[in-house]
C-alpha cells in the first residue's frame, strides 16, 4: 500500500487514491507503455491509478445524470427529504449495503445519523454494474469521503443475491 | 399485492381488501409517523428580542443568517427556537400558541406557548401528544391535531388549556401513510367540519414510482384513497374511509389549506410534480424542468377535480398539459374535466403555509388577502434552488389579483444558502394571532417561530 502510494507520487499522477486497491483483473499490460519505470510496478501501480480515475470519471457522469437531482451537486442532499452522502455511515460502511440501495432505492421515515428522511429514492437496478461501482466509487472518493472502491464484481455479487 | 388491491375502482372495495388484513404501514393503528425523539431540551426561550429578527443562533458556527427581510414598518421577533420540525401552528383567541412538531421533543409532540407576562416570549410552556405531525387547528372549544394516520381533538377549557392531554379523541382513523406526502394537513370550516389532505404515495401515478420509462397507471389506484381532501364531521369520533366523504380529488399533496371567511369556501396550495427533466429528458431541460409544474392555488368545492396525476398546470403556456407518464409531450392539452387553478406559482416552492389575513394591524391591503410560506425547493437542481421565503397574495372579490410579492425573505440565510437549498430554516406554518401579528415557523432542525407585526 505504502510502496504503491508513493510510487504513484514518482510517476506525477493526480494524487487522489482509494483505499485498499486491486488492480482489477484484465489490465495488467495496461501500463506497459510507460517509459523508464520498472515494469513490474507499473503493472501494480499505473492501472490502479488509472482504473480509479477512470472509474471515478465514468461515476461522476452517472451521478450527474441520476444522483444530483435529489443529493444535489455537492452531496449535502435536503434536509428532511434527501439524505446528504458526506461521511454518513451508510455510504463509508458496507459496501454491500450500499449497492442494495442503489438497486432497490429506498422510502419512508429513514434515521441516518440521527437524522430522519422522507424523501422518495427510486430503484436504480436498470444501471449496469459498471456504472453502480463508478458512482458508488465516485461518491465514496468525493465530497471530502475517502472509502475503497467499489467493483463491478461486487455489485454483481449483492446483485445476484438481492430480493 | 398492494398494487392488486388497489385496481379497485370503488373505495369500499379497497377498504374491505384493505380490512381483510393486508399490511399497509399504518392503517388502522394511529401511529405519529415515526418520528424520533429530538435530543433538544432547552425549552426555555431566549430574551426577547423586539428590533427585527434575532437568529440566537444554537449553532453559531452554521449559521449565517443576520435577519428576516420584511416591507418596511414590519418587525419580526424569534419567539422560540428548538422546537425542531415545528409545522403547523394554531392560536387560540386568549393568544395560547399551539404548535405541531414533526419529531418528538422531550417525547411530545405538541406544544402549547404562553406568554402570560406580555414581554413577548412564552413563559408557559408545556407538551403533550406523543405523535408527530404536522396538522392543527382550533374550532368551537377544541383543539385538533393530526399524526400521519389520524385526527385527534382536546377539549379546551375557558382558558384555552387542553383538559386532558392523555385522553384525546379519535376523530378520523386509520388513513393511509405510505412513506410519501405523509403529512396530513387538516383545517376545519365554521358549518361542523373537518378537512383533510390526504397525498398521494406517489409522484405521477407511475407503476414505479418515479422510475425512468415506468408508465402511468390509468386509472390512477392511488385516488381511491389519496390524492385529495377528505371531509369529515368535526365532532364525530372514529370516522375513517368508509363514509364516503371525499371532498376534492386529483391533488397530489396539499400542505397548505385553509378556510377562506370571504369566500366562505376551502382553498388549497398543491405539490406539483417532481422530475420532468429526470424522468423526460428529451422532453424538458434542466432549466424548463426547474420552472415547471406551476405551484397551484386551487379554491375547492364539493367535487371538485384538479387533475392529478394526468395533467399538470404550465403556468407559461397558461394550459392543463398531458402528463408524460400518459402520453404528453409537453405541448398536448388535456384535464378538460379538471378545473383551473385561480393562481400559479413558480415549480418545486413547495407551498406548506396558507393563511387568509383577516386582521386590522397590517394595512388595508392585507385584509382578506393570501399568505404563504413557501418552505423552499429542492427539485430545481442543478438549477439554483428557489423559495424559502413567505408571500402575499392580495385577494379581489374573492379571487387572487394574479400578483405576489415577497412578504418575508431570507429564511436561508443568504442567497447562496437559497441557491445550494442549504437553508438555515424553512418557513411552513402560518397563523394569525388575536392582535394580528402573524406566527411563522420553520421546520429544520433549529426549529424557530417568529411573530411578525406592523408598527
Amino acid at each position: 500500500m505504502k510502496k504503491s502510494a508513493v510510487f504513484l507520487l514518482f510517476i506525477g499522477a493526480v494524487a487522489f487514491t482509494g483505499m485498499a486497491l486491486k488492480p482489477p483483473a484484465g489490465v495488467e499490460m495496461a501500463g506497459v507503455g510507460v517509459a523508464g519505470v520498472g515494469v513490474a510496478r507499473v503493472r501494480i501501480a499505473v492501472p490502479v491509478q488509472s482504473a480509479l480515475q477512470a472509474s471515478m470519471a465514468r461515476g461522476k457522469q452517472v451521478y450527474l445524470q441520476v444522483c444530483l437531482a435529489c443529493h444535489m451537486a455537492t452531496a449535502v442532499g435536503v434536509e428532511g427529504m434527501n439524505p446528504p452522502l458526506i461521511k454518513t455511515k451508510l455510504v463509508l460502511g458496507d459496501k454491500a449495503a450500499l449497492v442494495k440501495i442503489v438497486l432497490n432505492g429506498m422510502k419512508g421515515n429513514v434515521d441516518i445519523d440521527g437524522d430522519t428522511y422522507h424523501g422518495v429514492m427510486a430503484p436504480h437496478s436498470d444501471l449496469t454494474d459498471q456504472q453502480i461501482a463508478d458512482v458508488l466509487t465516485y461518491v465514496r472518493n468525493s465530497f471530502g469521503n475517502k472509502a475503497s472502491a467499489v467493483t463491478p464484481a461486487q455489485v454483481k455479487a449483492v446483485r445476484a443475491t438481492n430480493k | 399485492m398492494q398494487q392488486s388491491v388497489y385496481q379497485s375502482k370503488r373505495i369500499s372495495r379497497t377498504l374491505m381488501c384493505v380490512l381483510t388484513g393486508i399490511s399497509l404501514v399504518g392503517f388502522i393503528s394511529c401511529s405519529g409517523g415515526g418520528g424520533t425523539n429530538s435530543s433538544d431540551s432547552t425549552a426555555a426561550p431566549k430574551d426577547s428580542s423586539t428590533v427585527a429578527f434575532d437568529p440566537h443562533p444554537s449553532d453559531s458556527a452554521t449559521m449565517l443568517s443576520d435577519s428576516l427581510k420584511l416591507p418596511a414598518g414590519f418587525t419580526a421577533t424569534t419567539v422560540v427556537e428548538n422546537f425542531a420540525g415545528a409545522r403547523h401552528i394554531a392560536v387560540a383567541p386568549n393568544g395560547a400558541v399551539f404548535v405541531k412538531l414533526a419529531r418528538l421533543k422531550d417525547g411530545k409532540g405538541i406544544y402549547r406557548l404562553m406568554d402570560s407576562n406580555g414581554d413577548g416570549k412564552p413563559d408557559k410552556i408545556t407538551g403533550f401528544g406523543d405523535y408527530t405531525g404536522t396538522g392543527i387547528a382550533i374550532r368551537d372549544g377544541y383543539l385538533y391535531a393530526s399524526s400521519d394516520t389520524c385526527v385527534y381533538r382536546y377539549k379546551l377549557d375557558s382558558g384555552f388549556n387542553v383538559v386532558d392531554p392523555k385522553h384525546p379523541e379519535k376523530i378520523v382513523t386509520g388513513l393511509l401513510s405510505r412513506g410519501e406526502h405523509e403529512p396530513k394537513a387538516i383545517t376545519l370550516d365554521y358549518s361542523g367540519n373537518l378537512y383533510v389532505n390526504i397525498g398521494a404515495y406517489s409522484n405521477a401515478c407511475q407503476l414505479q414510482d418515479r422510475q425512468k420509462g415506468s408508465p402511468g397507471q390509468k386509472p390512477c389506484p392511488i385516488l381511491d384513497s389519496a390524492g385529495g381532501i377528505w371531509q369529515f364531521k368535526a365532532d364525530q369520533p372514529n370516522q375513517t374511509y368508509g363514509d364516503d366523504r371525499r371532498y376534492a380529488t386529483g391533488l397530489r399533496n396539499v400542505v397548505g389549506l385553509d378556510w377562506n371567511t370571504a369566500t366562505n369556501s376551502l382553498f388549497v396550495m398543491q405539490h406539483g410534480r417532481d422530475q420532468l427533466h429526470d424522468l423526460f429528458p428529451e422532453i424538458w431541460d434542466t432549466k424548463q424542468s426547474a420552472e415547471l409544474p406551476a405551484e397551484c392555488m386551487y379554491e375547492l368545492h364539493k367535487g371538485s377535480n384538479c387533475g392529478y396525476p394526468y395533467i399538470f398546470y404550465d403556468q407559461f403556456q397558461h394550459k392543463k398539459i398531458l402528463a408524460p407518464e400518459y402520453g404528453g409531450d409537453g405541448k398536448k392539452t388535456a384535464g378538460e374535466d379538471a378545473q383551473d387553478p385561480v393562481m400559479a406559482f413558480p415549480g418545486h416552492l413547495a407551498p406548506n403555509g396558507l393563511l387568509f389575513y383577516t386582521g386590522s394591524q397590517f394595512p388595508a391591503k392585507y385584509k382578506n388577502g393570501a399568505f404563504i410560506a413557501f418552505h423552499g425547493s429542492w427539485n430545481r437542481a442543478p438549477e439554483p434552488q428557489q423559495g424559502f421565503f413567505v408571500v402575499f397574495v392580495p385577494f379581489s372579490n374573492g379571487k387572487p389579483t394574479g400578483k405576489w410579492e415577497v412578504f418575508a425573505n431570507n429564511f436561508s440565510g443568504g442567497d447562496d444558502r437559497t441557491a445550494s437549498g442549504a437553508a438555515e430554516h424553512r418557513p411552513c406554518g402560518l397563523a394569525q394571532a388575536p392582535d394580528g401579528s402573524i406566527y411563522v415557523t420553520d421546520d429544520t432542525k433549529r426549529g424557530f417561530i417568529w411573530k411578525i407585526s406592523y408598527k
